[in-house]
C-alpha cells in the first residue's frame, strides 16, 4: 500500500526506499501505539478490496487499478487534517489511512544515516532534491549565488 | 574532557535554587555564580549534550527528544472558563538542560521603546488589562546588549530604519543570505519596505568551544551539535559550572516551594529520575521554569498561608496568558532555491511593528520574515503542500519531488493582546505522570489579534506576488488552539493588585521568590520573545546579586 502513496516510475518509490522494513521496525518500536490502527485498516482494507472487486483476495495480488481504487476509496473515508503547520503525528487518533501516509514519508524521507531502516541508499532525499550532506556551505541556491551583498536602501538609490 | 562539577547536599543551604536551565535559567545560574554565589539548578528533563543531538525527526518530533512528552505531561484545554477543557497537546516547551533555547529557531530582535510604554501612549483597550511595563527600554537596553556579546548574536547594527537605539553593534556580522531572503529583500524593496538581515543567536563566527554554523539544515525544533545555536547549553552553562560554584541537577522535577512558618522560602521540592522526592535547600528560591511550569508551580504550592496559590495575592499567577499572533503564507517559485540548507531565516522587516489603530481599525503590529524552517518529513507530512495537492500517489510524489527545494515561507509576528480569561491553571481532573495536576490552558484571542493576523499574511501574500510566486496560499487564520511562546502569566507591575512580580523580579508577597522568564512579560512584544526573556534574565541576575548583597533576601 505504501508503493501506490509513493509509486515508483522513473525515480524510486516507498518500494525502493525500504518503506515496509521501515514500517515494520516502527510498528515495535516508535509507533507501537499503531498496532492496533494497522491491524483493524488493514482487515478493512480486505473488505473494501472484497466489496468492490468480488473475487479479488489480496490487496497486495491485486492489480495496480484496483489497488489505486481501494486507496481512494480508503483515502475517501476520512477526512483529512486542515491545511496547517504540524510538526507532530496526532498519536494513535489518527484512522489507518493517516498513520499509514505518515509512515510512508517518514519511511521514505527520515534521515538514511540515524538507524532508521527507511529512506535506504538515500533514495528518498534523492527523489525531493535534498542533498546527503549534512553540513553546507553558501551559496544554497539559485538566487543568493550572484547576491552583491546587503546595501542600504539610500545608497541602492544612488 | 568535562570539568569536574561541584555537588551539593540536600541540606546544603546554597543561596540561589533556579527551577529550570532554559533562556532565562541558564543566564541567571551563569551570572549568579560567576558573582560568587553558590547555587543549584533544578531542571525537570535530562541533561543531553551536542553528542546526544539527531537529525532524526522522529526522536526530536514524534518522540520529543528535547521536549515535554504529552503521555508523562498531559494537558487540556479550552477556549474560554465557561467550557470544560479537553485533554489536548496545547503546548511545546524544551524539556531537557538548555530549556527551549536549545530548539528555538533564534530569532533575536530586540523589543523596541514602545512595547514598554504602549498602555500610555493608546489607551485602555476594550476586553484586555493592556498594561505599561514598570520598566523601560533604556533599562532593558544594556542588558540586550549583553545578551548579543555574551550569548552570542549575528546581526548589522544599523540595517532597519526603526531599531532601537543600541550602545554596542553586534559581535559579529550577520549569517550568510538565504535564496528565501534575497527574493524577499527584492520584493519588500518593490513595496517600499525596508527589510534587513535578520539578527539570529547562531554564530557566524566560531567562539571558544563553538563552530560558527554549518548549514546543516535541522534547526528549528533540533538541538545544534556543533553548539553554533546560542542556546544556553551552549553559551551559559558551561561557565556556570565552570566557576565550582553551580550544580546543574537534571531530572529532577519540582512541585513545590517548600516555606517556614513565616513565609520565607526555605528550598524547593523535587522529584528525582527515581520519584524519591528531596528538598534542596537554599536562601532563596528563582523560577524560571517557562509561561506555563512557573504558573503551575506557584500553584501546587498553595498553602494553609497562601490558599490560592503562592504568591498569587493578586490572583494573576497563571493569567494574561499571551502566544503572539500572526499568519503563514507559502509560495513555491520556478528556481532551486535550496533554501533547507542553513538555519531558518535570513531576511525580516520591521515596517509594521507599529501600525496605527487609528488607520487599521485595530490594535497591533509585528514583523515579517522569510524563511525555509522544515524538515523533509514535516514538509511532505505537515502541510509544506500546496492545499490542493493530492495526498498520495504520482501527483503527490511530483508535488514533494518538486516543491521541497522550490518552497519559501513568509511568517509574520506580533502582538497577543493580554486577557484575564487566558491562563493556565491546574486541570481539576487530569494528572501528569507523577499524580499532580496537570496544566490547562485557556485561550481565546482577542478579536485584535486575529485582525492583525489576517492584515499582516495579506501583506505577506502580497510579498511573494512581488517576488514573483508561481502558486501561494496561507493557512487559515484561526483562533489559536497551541502555545509556543508562553508569555505574561505571572507579569511584572508596580501595583501588587494587578502584578505578581515587581521590577526586580521579586514576587510581591515572598521576599525570598523570584521569578523570571517569559511569564515576566506584561506585553507580548512583536513576536520573539527570547531576546527579551534573556535580557530580562541578565538585569534580574543583578538586581537579585545586590539585593542579596545589601542583606535583604534573609531573615
Amino acid at each position: 500500500m505504501s508503493s501506490r502513496i509513493i509509486p515508483t516510475d522513473e525515480t524510486p518509490g516507498a518500494k525502493e526506499a525500504g518503506v515496509v522494513y521501515f514500517i515494520d521496525r516502527a510498528l515495535v518500536t516508535f509507533a507501537t501505539d499503531s498496532q492496533a490502527t494497522y491491524r483493524e485498516g488493514l482487515a478493512h482494507v480486505q473488505a473494501l478490496l472484497a466489496e468492490t472487486f468480488p473475487g479479488a483476495k489480496k490487496f497486495s495480488a491485486a492489480s495496480l487499478e484496483q489497488q489505486d481504487a481501494v486507496m481512494e476509496a480508503l483515502s475517501k473515508e476520512t477526512i483529512p487534517p486542515k491545511n496547517r503547520r504540524a510538526n507532530r503525528l496526532g498519536g494513535n487518533a489518527q484512522p489507518f489511512f493517516e498513520t499509514l501516509r505518515y509512515h510512508t514519508i517518514a519511511g521514505f524521507l527520515i534521515a538514511p544515516d540515524v538507524g532508521r531502516r527507511g529512506n535506504r541508499d538515500g533514495v528518498g532525499w534523492k527523489v525531493i532534491g535534498r542533498d546527503p550532506e549534512h553540513m553546507f556551505q553558501p551559496p544554497f541556491g539559485a538566487l543568493d549565488k550572484d547576491y552583491p551583498g546587503w546595501q542600504p536602501v539610500a545608497a541602492e538609490k544612488k | 574532557m568535562r570539568t569536574p562539577r561541584v555537588q551539593y547536599q540536600n541540606s546544603d543551604e546554597v543561596d540561589f535554587v533556579i527551577i529550570g536551565s532554559g533562556a532565562a535559567g541558564g543566564i541567571l545560574a551563569k551570572e549568579l555564580s560567576t558573582n560568587g554565589f553558590r547555587v543549584v539548578v533544578l531542571e525537570q528533563g535530562p541533561y543531553l549534550h551536542e553528542s546526544d543531538f539527531s537529525h532524526d525527526e522522529l526522536k526530536v518530533l514524534q518522540e520529543d527528544l528535547l521536549t515535554n512528552h504529552p503521555k508523562l505531561q498531559p494537558n487540556t484545554f479550552r477556549k474560554t472558563p465557561e467550557d470544560k477543557a479537553k485533554p489536548q497537546r496545547a503546548l511545546v516547551y524544551g524539556r531537557a538542560v538548555g530549556g527551549t533555547s536549545n530548539h528555538f529557531t533564534a530569532n533575536f530582535w530586540r523589543f523596541h521603546e514602545i512595547d514598554f510604554i504602549e498602555r500610555t501612549k493608546l489607551g485602555a483597550i476594550p476586553g484586555s488589562t493592556f498594561s505599561d511595563w514598570p520598566i523601560t527600554y533604556a533599562d532593558l537596553e544594556p542588558y540586550y546588549t549583553k545578551v548579543e556579546w555574551e550569548v552570542g548574536v549575528s546581526g548589522l547594527a544599523g540595517a532597519s530604519p526603526f531599531d532601537p537605539p543600541r550602545s554596542k553593534p553586534y559581535p559579529m556580522p550577520p549569517l550568510p543570505v538565504k535564496s528565501s531572503g534575497v527574493l524577499f529583500e527584492r520584493a519588500a524593496r518593490k513595496l517600499g519596505l525596508n527589510p534587513f538581515p535578520a539578527p539570529m543567536a547562531i554564530l557566524s563566527q566560531p567562539r571558544p568551544g563553538r563552530s560558527a554554523c554549518i548549514n546543516c539544515g535541522f534547526c528549528l525544533a533540533f538541538g545544534c551539535e556543533v553548539n553554533a545555536k546560542s542556546s544556553s547549553l551552549a553559551s551559559m552553562i558551561p561557565i556556570a559550572e565552570k566557576t565550582g560554584r553551580c550544580e546543574i541537577r537534571p531530572n529532577s522535577y519540582v512541585h513545590k516551594i517548600e516555606l517556614d512558618s513565616r513565609g520565607r522560602a526555605v528550598g524547593a521540592v523535587y522529584f528525582d529520575e527515581k520519584k524519591n522526592v528531596h528538598l534542596q535547600k537554599a536562601k532563596a528560591v528563582i523560577v524560571s521554569a517557562n509561561g506555563a511550569e512557573t504558573p503551575r508551580l506557584l500553584l501546587l504550592s498553595a498553602s494553609k498561608q497562601f490558599p490560592n496559590g503562592l504568591a498569587n495575592s493578586s490572583g494573576y499567577v497563571g493569567k494574561n496568558l499571551m502566544l503572539n499572533s500572526g499568519g503563514i503564507s507559502l509560495g513555491v517559485f520556478d528556481e532551486q532555491l535550496n533554501d533547507y540548507k542553513g538555519f531558518a531565516v535570513s531576511r525580516v522587516l520591521h515596517d509594521f511593528y507599529e501600525l496605527d489603530p487609528q488607520k487599521v481599525g485595530f490594535y497591533g503590529g509585528g514583523g515579517i520574515d522569510a524563511r525555509f524552517d522544515m524538515t523533509p518529513i514535516n514538509f511532505a507530512a505537515g502541510g509544506g503542500l500546496p492545499p490542493d495537492t493530492p495526498r498520495w500517489g504520482k501527483k503527490f510524489k511530483d508535488a514533494i519531488a518538486h516543491n521541497f527545494t522550490r518552497t519559501v515561507e513568509i511568517f509574520s509576528h506580533g502582538t497577543s493582546l493580554p486577557k484575564e480569561e487566558n491562563s493556565f491553571s491546574l486541570d481539576p481532573d487530569l494528572k501528569d505522570a507523577w499524580g499532580l495536576p496537570a496544566l490547562r490552558m485557556t485561550y481565546k484571542d482577542h478579536p485584535d489579534d486575529i485582525k492583525l493576523a489576517t492584515w499582516l499574511n495579506q501583506y505577506g501574500l502580497q510579498i511573494l506576488d512581488a517576488a514573483g510566486a508561481k502558486k501561494k496560499w496561507s493557512y487559515p487564520i484561526e483562533e489559536q488552539q497551541f502555545a509556543v511562546h508562553l508569555l505574561g502569566t505571572c507579569r511584572m507591575g508596580g501595583d501588587p493588585k494587578t502584578s505578581v512580580i515587581d521590577s526586580d523580579h521579586r514576587t510581591h508577597d515572598v521576599k525570598n521568590i523570584f521569578l523570571c522568564d517569559g511569564s515576566s512579560f506584561v506585553t507580548s512584544g512583536r513576536g520573539q520573545p527570547t531576546m527579551t526573556i534573556e535580557a530580562l534574565a541578565f538585569r534580574a541576575a543583578d538586581r537579585i546579586a545586590a539585593l542579596a548583597k545589601r542583606g535583604e533576601l534573609s531573615a
